[in-house]
């Protein structure tokens, strides 16, 4: 007598191979299907649709700024920002990895500290790079940089403090009602950094960073957001963070809309005010991405198509026909 | 020199391929048994694929067509040929529109596949490639957005570096760095995107397209035809 070992009925939802119909080669009713000619209509389809939205429609491009006119709409902002690059307490100064070694700077999840453990890669050091490195690229330096670099480190934090302070209470913030005080060097400085930015040439200085070639805007793009001018732009497109950031456009244009679940998660507490936002959203899309690569073996996730019938809409012929 | 045994297979014809023995006849023979011609470019479907759904998967890979034709046209007139020419505009736009479309048909096939339950019957790795070939996409039109050498790439290039850096790869992925993110737009992304694209088409033709959940032998479609077939 021979004892057949019972099948376990199989998950209708599940992965595997299995013995049902959808593991097997299909042996019922076929039609006539064309592979070559749909991958050709769908062609000449999508070529149309890209010709009339493109035509009608057209793309957005919002001229790039420069550090000349940022110097040249707001001159008091670039240079307390200068003045802060100087001083080292601006935002890059005190950003930490990859651009310093700023300490307690740096964004963990728990113990775990991606930042710090990729290094110092890209090291800028925010006073050289964007302020004394140009003003002695100049045939003839301003004599304020030899007398900044005698200075102890507590007179230079007090001149640039001082300064600072003076620049922020100055009436309507213009440079020219800064009061009269003890700065040092520091405003003979920044007016020849401003008319080196009003001319042009600073662009080219820290972009450049003394080659022909240069391809990396990372010194420029970091002093230019340290200040309220690009910030200010980018609000006005409706471009911050705050407002779904970079998953916008400029202009009516659908954008990258296919972050929303990253900008999502930037708009909403308690995500919007931690101060490690950036590490949790990342390793919170991450899992939920993974998540959705994995759904076939997640008990409850796989079975939603089965529970919630959209597949009886996508299959409505095959079941009125059975 | 071939060996006799070779020979003699080399000379029996496509039918005969059991006798090689090299890695070229194996992977031929291996490649043949998963993928034969009749499935690779098959001239019938199961009846139940007659749905507008079915659509948008081709749909997604004629507008990646389009991105790869319009962005090689970008790419070979250099990074600011767009803002100073109306042609370099149009194609500009062309690349544009295209990448929007690709990505429309894309979620629409991304999810009309989860409504079907498309990992059913051993295709889980058709449904995770085309999951990943959707991520890498992102990737890809993220680096495309910092290319543009206008206001709006130096703004995402200053917002986005610091979710980059706080996860540890701002230094190698760096969205400030035009020279890299070149590289990364123009050669791996898209060769990545490409490939993933390539290998889940593949998948598809290998395991044919799912059957309705719940399908059963009664059904008419399939009874009907093993009927006919007696």
């Amino acid at each position: 007598m021979t004892v057949t070992k019972p099948t376990r009925r199989e998950n209708p939802m599940s992965w595997r191979t299995g013995t049902g119909i959808a593991g097997r080669p299909w042996t019922g009713a076929v039609r006539e299907y064309d592979l070559f000619k749909e991958l050709t209509i769908g062609l000449v389809a999508v070529i149309l649709l890209v010709l009339a939205a493109s035509a009608l429609f057209g793309s957005p491009d919002d001229k790039a700024v420069s550090l000349k006119s940022w110097a040249v709409a707001q001159p008091s902002d670039f240079v307390a920002t200068a003045t802060a690059e100087l001083a080292g307490t601006s935002d890059t100064a005190g950003y930490g990895p990859p651009y310093n070694s700023t300490p307690g700077a740096t964004q963990t999840l728990g113990p775990i500290d991606l930042q710090t453990l990729a290094g110092v890669k890209l090291p800028i050091d925010t006073a050289q790079a964007f302020v004394l490195g140009p003003l002695s690229s100049l045939p003839t330096p301003p004599s304020g940089v030899a007398t900044w670099k005698a200075a102890s480190a507590d007179q230079r934090t007090a001149w640039t403090d001082a300064y600072a302070k003076a620049l922020d209470k100055a009436k309507n913030h213009d440079l020219a009602n800064v009061a009269s005080g003890d700065y040092g060097p520091v405003p003979a400085m920044m007016r020849t950094l401003l008319t080196m930015a009003k001319q042009g040439s600073l662009d080219s200085v820290i972009s450049a960073q003394g080659k022909f070639y240069n391809l990396d805007y990372t010194p420029a793009i970091l002093f230019m957001g340290d200040g309220a001018y690009l910030n200010d732009l980018a609000a006005g497109l409706h471009l911050s963070g705050d407002q779904w950031g970079m998953m916008n456009e400029t202009g009516n244009y659908p954008g990258q809309s296919w972050l929303w679940l990253f900008s999502f998660f930037y708009q909403i507490e308690p995500f919007a005010s931690l101060p490690n936002a950036d590490i949790v959203v990342v390793v919170l899309v991450a899992i939920l991405t993974l998540a959705l690569m994995l759904v076939p073996f997640i008990p409850g996730l796989r079975a939603i198509p089965r529970v919630i019938p959209l597949h009886r809409l996508i299959w409505r012929d095959y079941y009125r026909r059975r | 020199m071939s060996t006799p045994t070779k020979e003699r297979a080399a000379e029996s014809g496509p039918d005969e391929i059991e006798p090689f023995s090299t890695w070229t006849g194996r992977a031929r023979r291996w490649m043949l048994k998963k993928l034969p011609p009749d499935k690779l470019l098959p001239e019938s479907q199961p009846s139940y694929v007659a749905s507008w759904i079915y659509v948008f998967g081709m749909g997604a890979i004629a507008s990646l067509a389009v991105v790869i034709a319009s962005g090689l046209v970008l790419s070979l007139n250099g990074p600011s040929w767009w803002h100073l020419s109306g042609l370099g505009r149009f194609v500009n736009s062309t690349h544009l529109w295209s990448v929007e479309f690709f990505f429309l048909f894309m979620v629409v096939h991304l999810w009309g596949k989860f409504w079907m339950a498309s990992w059913r019957g051993g295709r889980v790795l058709t449904w995770i490639t085309g999951v990943f070939s959707f991520a890498v996409s992102i990737a890809a039109a993220f680096t495309g957005y910092l290319l543009q050498t206008n206001f709006e790439s130096q703004w995402i290039a200053f917002e986005a570096k610091d979710a980059l850096n706080a996860a540890g790869i701002g230094a190698w992925f760096n969205v400030a760095n035009l020279g890299q993110m070149f590289t990364w737009h123009i050669v791996l992304l898209p060769l990545g995107v490409g490939a993933i694209v390539a290998f889940h088409v593949i998948l598809v033709r290998m395991h044919g397209v799912v059957s309705p959940i719940d399908a059963a032998e009664t059904d008419s479609q399939l009874a009907n035809a093993k009927e006919a077939s007696k």
